[in-house]
């Protein structure tokens, strides 16, 4: 697990640590915080890096350090970036409760408003993702076709047409989209949770990312229609085959049952 | 048909008649024989038929019914029109209602039907004869001489020289149509040999069908990658982009266990051919952490930190690398086409 | 049949329309003759008797299906950009074949119904004919005279699995093409003439142009005209030697015992059509098959995960997936085994279904005709071997899904693969040790039953104290059916030495046959029916309590 932190380690990531995080905490909790603006940012800031490393020595050190460099139990956090705590903790992944082969989706633990104390604290260990806005994860607008044709290249060979999820090697698998928030999905691509790759702006910019979004939303949503009926899982000929063996054969065959049976007699003998 | 007197030796004989026969007393398992019929309720009670009667009815009207709903269901629902019918989920009110009506309509015909059969008509039990299906020797005496006449009468066996070049001429014609499948398609020749690819061609991102900058592929990340001039809306796109598709991935290069792919990438950038070893599904489930990337169709899982060699499944071979470096705009590009075949074995792959 | 004596009507009074009809018909095409022979034509009633007719529905379905498909439906790789109903898609370059399948989904009024329909269908067909081949197998129903339809309805099944395969991939959408690249790749792996195939199958390299519109020919055209002539054939077949039955009171060998073709059978045969269908339809209303407007347009570039095939595949797809990856390259040519052998197995697993009846009736030696259905308990080798089967056949299917089994029962991948590579070989022998354990259990409780009669539940008390249960004696139609079946004696192959002293010459293929024999038909491989000797001893002797 060290291995996550080496890679995180970007070159410049020194020098413009600082500076970034800096900027996205402080983006970040502006939202949130009710205070006045420009004065109140420094201070606001500081304190929620403050009252993040409180949060953060309670239920993350054990395993991550107490400074965030990692232990056996858990990678280095220095570099993961304020948009890795949003997405592992804002989606109950983190803090972990046992060890296996992935880390999975739980009840969230934390508030959002914790969470970006958190996210605070961690960024402040060293650069990376940034926690998105909400303009650049909102999918209005954004081209649903050309998002499906990203999803089908760089999405669906783990997740599925639809986003039902699938396996991976030793019990590791790509979870299913559904009900996934457009910031978390996007965090997932920035940031590459667990075995996931990332799809960093670099090779996949906002724009793009937004169009995966808006398909995923399109196909996987709250309110997708399936025009032909009960979907099955969405999980293809395995579901479909079981389902015409024991539903529509079994059907069909209970008919045969009753086609043939002997009428019921008169009388018993 | 089978109305001749047969021979019964091909029929076992220690089975006893049909009908009624007296058990032997000395064989307590004879066969008793069919039992007396037994009448239903319909046969007796008129009521009861008559009900019987009502409930066919109603199947056969409750079908005319649906027909009309079916008709009424197509005039009346746009093909768009979405409805929430639980537990289905969102679903098209059109197929709902088309298919709940024909399902009704028909099924109701085959109920009404069988219920008919069941109840009204006699269920009186009958044993039919059945015949040994061989001929009699007399019968296949006849047909022996006949067909021997008929041979005779041809001279097939006699005139040697006919028969001959009547089997050669029957058995070459069928080659004009083996010879006429020809043009099915090409020869192989070594089209399975090269990609497009070639020296100085760029790396192209697929999401955004830009060049990829060394200083793009981050560490973790995973991206797929075409030739330079190589266009969606080409004729050939799918034929091409069937045995050009990369995968690009960036490793530590001290992570890099294998001494060519280390040489054969740019700073620890990687492009492998995404195109699987096995049967050619497009294989890029890349597990950042442990360099595994896996193959959706038959689970061939290779390992891209070791010359992406097989590390699990049915592939037969490690997937083949695509040598790269940077221009001098700083532009991935690549080395050469690959030096082994992209995708599944063949025969002539050697 | 030449019952040519034609009809001069007397000019008295006229006969009912129909009635004059059916004379115009009888004098062209002899329709009373056979009406003689087949009007009247007895049914044996049994549920299991009728898995076949929903084969024969679901294909008659899928056949009024796919006409009304075709009328639709483009069989064109040209490449166009969607702008149709469906959003999600817009934008995005397809095929025509792709493009009108969208359009018959979401454009064409009941046209998804129909495809639903038609999909749906051809699952169950492919079921039905699978469990009606079962039931033929089980109960012997292939023996003399039935060889032939026999080999005609795996025919059928093997046609079957082609023709959906074909169809499946019609709609060339990112699912069905992934499984048709499967396909190009395993024909590479043919040794010697694999890559001229490939090469003439798809008109050049993967994917081509021409892939559609050949598998549209293939999928409309050839094999359903062969299906639908061995279809014809199968049930010719079928009225000809009139259909087996259950042993029983009154009936025999020599008859068949049912209701007439007309009225009862016509009804039910008949309604049975409709309730099918009506099921079918019903199926169609309610749940989704193969949304290919959610898979997308085919890009060999492009994948998803769970890519399965149909059912009917996924035997021939679990092969594959658990097969090591086992390749020799040996003067420079490539034999890559790991695809090959899967492919191998795949046509042998089904031919050792196919032959079986040829080699039962060789270890036998019977020439008789059997017309009594067995009850498998009945045929203890024959029924483990086909339980054995079932398992070999059902372990492919598991390994086709082990992607799904993975996520939704939190398994390993890897596991299930090496569960599915043991079970494949281990499976199949327990399966045929256990069922014929089970076969010759079932066999004793019926020689128990016959002997001792039927356990009453009646508890009584004898003066001495002693609890006993009531046992009471079958009736006589019991006694009959469970003791009608036949019990063969294993082949011997006789003293070695003939009457004169000479050593007899003994072929190995008759030692095989004599083992083979003995393996089916010899102590411990059934139990000896109760003979009336037996049965007379017990009754008479001690009564029966």
């Amino acid at each position: 697990m060290k291995k996550l932190s080496a890679r995180r380690r970007h070159p410049l990531a020194a020098v413009v640590v600082l500076l970034l995080a800096l900027a996205a905490t402080g983006g970040l909790y502006a939202a949130f915080a009710p205070a006045g603006k420009a004065q109140a940012d420094e201070t606001a800031q500081s304190l929620a890096i403050e009252e993040g490393k409180k949060l953060y020595a309670v239920g993350c050190a054990s395993c991550h350090g107490t400074g965030g460099q990692g232990t056996t139990d858990g990678p280095s956090l220095v570099g993961v970036g304020s948009a890795a705590v949003d997405f592992q903790v804002g989606t109950g992944r983190m803090p972990a409760q046992q060890p296996g082969a992935q880390v999975p989706k739980k009840k969230v633990i934390y508030t959002q408003a914790q969470i970006d104390q958190l996210a605070a604290y961690v960024a402040s260990l060293g650069a990376g993702p940034i926690t998105p806005t909400e303009s650049q994860t909102n999918p209005e607008g954004a081209d649903i076709g050309r998002g499906g044709e990203l999803f089908r290249t760089n999405c669906a060979q783990c997740h599925n047409f639809t986003g039902e999820g699938g396996a991976l090697t030793h019990g590791k698998y790509a979870p299913s989209l559904e009900g996934v928030s457009p910031k978390h999905i996007y965090e997932a691509m920035q940031t590459g949770p667990q075995n996931m790759p990332s799809f960093p702006d670099s090779t996949m910019p906002e724009k793009e990312k937004k169009d995966i979004i808006a398909y995923v939303k399109a196909v996987n949503g709250e309110e997708t229609p399936s025009p032909g009926g009960f979907g099955l899982g969405n999980l293809g000929p395995v579901s479909e085959g079981l389902f015409a063996w024991i539903f529509g054969l079994g059907a069909l065959i209970a008919v045969a049952v009753w086609v043939a049976a002997h009428t019921a007699k008169a009388k018993k003998s | 048909m089978s109305s001749q007197e047969n021979p019964e030796e091909s029929l076992p004989a220690e089975q006893g008649d049909a009908h009624g026969e007296v058990a032997r007393n000395d064989d307590p398992f004879a066969d008793p024989g069919l039992p007396p019929h037994k009448p239903r309720i319909q046969d007796l009670d008129e009521r009861a038929a008559k009900r019987s009667e009502r409930v066919v009815a109603f199947l056969f009207t409750l079908s005319m019914l649906a027909t009309v709903g079916f008709i009424a269901s197509f005039v009346a629902f746009p093909i768009d029109r979405i409805v929430y019918v639980w537990p289905l989920g969102h679903v098209s009110a059109l197929n709902l209602s088309l298919g709940m009506t024909l399902g009704i309509a028909l099924f109701c015909i085959g109920a009404g039907a069988v219920h008919w059969a069941r109840t009204l008509m006699s269920d009186v039990e009958v044993a039919d004869e059945r015949h040994p299906i061989s001929a009699t020797p007399e019968v296949k005496a006849k047909v022996m001489a006949d067909f021997k006449a008929g041979a005779q009468e041809s001279a097939i066996g006699r005139r040697k020289l006919i028969r001959t070049t009547m089997f050669g001429a029957l058995a070459l014609v069928p080659l004009s149509g083996v010879v006429l499948l020809r043009d099915l398609g090409p020869l192989p020749e070594k089209r399975l040999r090269t990609t497009s690819w070639a020296k100085g061609k760029l790396l192209i991102n697929q999401n955004t069908m830009e060049p990829l900058r060394a200083e793009d592929v981050v560490v973790g990340s995973l991206t797929f990658a075409m030739p330079e001039g190589l266009k969606e809306d080409d004729h050939d796109f799918n034929t091409k982009i069937a045995k050009d598709a990369l995968m690009i991935v960036r490793i530590q290069p001290d992570e890099i266990k294998d001494k060519k792919q280390r040489e054969w990438a740019h700073e620890g950038i990687v492009a492998y051919s995404k195109i699987c070893t096995h049967v050619g599904c497009p294989i890029s489930l890349y597990e950042q952490q442990t360099h595994h990337v896996l193959c959706p169709c038959h689970q061939s899982t290779f390992d891209l930190s070791d010359g992406a060699r097989v590390i699990f499944g049915p592939a037969g071979h490690a997937l083949p690398q695509l040598r790269i470096g940077v221009n001098g705009e700083g532009y991935l590009e690549a080395l050469g086409d690959f030096d082994e075949p992209v995708g599944p074995s063949f025969w002539e792959r050697g | 049949m030449s019952t040519a004596t034609t009809t001069e009507s007397k000019p008295q009074q006229k006969a009912p329309a129909g009635e004059r009809v059916a004379d115009w018909a009888d004098g062209r095409l002899g329709i009373y003759s056979l009406a003689k022979a087949n009007m009247r034509k007895i049914f044996p009633d049994h549920w299991s008797f009728m898995l076949g007719e929903i084969a024969m529905y679901s294909f008659l379905i899928i056949i009024l299906t796919g006409v009304y498909l075709t009328l639709f439906f483009h069989p064109s790789m040209n490449e166009i950009v969607y702008h149709g109903s469906y959003a999600p898609m817009h934008g995005i370059r397809m095929t025509e074949a792709y493009a009108s399948t969208l359009d018959i989904s979401f454009d064409v009024r009941g046209g998804l119904l129909i495809r639903q329909i038609h999909h749906w269908a051809a699952l169950i067909f492919l079921a039905a004919m699978f469990v009606h081949m079962m039931r033929v197998f089980f109960t012997g129903a292939f023996r003399k005279p039935r060889e032939v339809n026999w080999l005609f309805g795996f025919l059928l099944f093997v046609l079957g699995m082609f023709t959906g395969f074909t169809g499946y991939s019609l709609p060339d959408d990112l699912l069905s093409g992934t499984g048709v690249r499967f396909t190009q790749g395993a024909i590479l792996s043919v040794p010697v003439v694999g890559t001229y195939i490939s090469m003439f199958l798809f008109g050049g390299e993967f994917p081509g142009h021409d892939m559609v519109a050949r598998f549209y020919s293939v999928h409309i055209l050839l094999l359903p005209g062969i299906m639908l002539g061995l279809m014809v054939a199968h049930l010719i077949l079928v009225f000809y030697h009139k259909h087996t039955q259950f042993a029983g009171p009154g009936r025999t060998n020599n008859n068949v015992v049912g209701m007439p073709l007309l009225p009862v059978y016509m009804a039910k045969a008949g309604g049975f059509f409709f309730l099918v269908f009506g099921v079918i339809a019903m199926i169609s209303a309610l749940f989704t098959i193969n949304p290919v407007w959610a898979l997308g347009p085919y890009r060999p570039d492009q994948v998803s995960t769970g890519a399965q095939p149909d059912w009917y595949m996924g035997f021939a797809e679990g092969l594959v997936r658990v097969m090591p990856g086992w390749e020799i390259n040996l003067w420079g040519h490539t034999l890559a085994l790991g695809v090959f052998i899967p492919l191998t197995l795949f046509g042998l697993i089904l031919a050792v279904i196919a032959v079986w009846p040829f080699l039962e009736s060789w270890v036998t030696g019977d020439k008789r005709e059997h017309h009594i259905a067995q009850r498998p308990r009945n045929s203890p080798t024959r029924t483990g071997f086909g339980v054995a089967w079932i398992t070999v056949y059902f372990i492919g299917l598991v390994g086709g899904g082990n992607d799904l089994w993975a996520t939704h029962f939190h398994l390993s991948i890897n596991s299930i693969t090496w569960f599915v590579r043991i079970g494949f070989f281990a499976g199949p022998v327990l399966a045929f040790i256990i069922t014929k354990r089970i076969c010759l259990g079932l066999q004793r409780r019926d020689a128990e039953k016959v002997l001792h009669g039927r356990e009453s539940g009646i508890i009584k008390r004898l003066p001495h104290g002693e609890f006993v249960e009531i046992h009471e004696p079958l009736g006589q139609d019991q006694l009959h059916t469970l003791t009608a079946h036949e019990q063969y004696a294993p082949a011997e192959i006789g003293p070695s030495v003939d009457e004169n002293g000479v050593e007899r010459k003994v072929g190995p293929t008759q030692k095989l046959r004599a083992k083979l024999s003995k393996g089916m038909y010899g102590e411990g491989n059934q139990i000896a029916k109760p003979t009336a000797e037996e049965y007379k001893e017990i009754t008479s002797g001690h009564g029966h309590h």
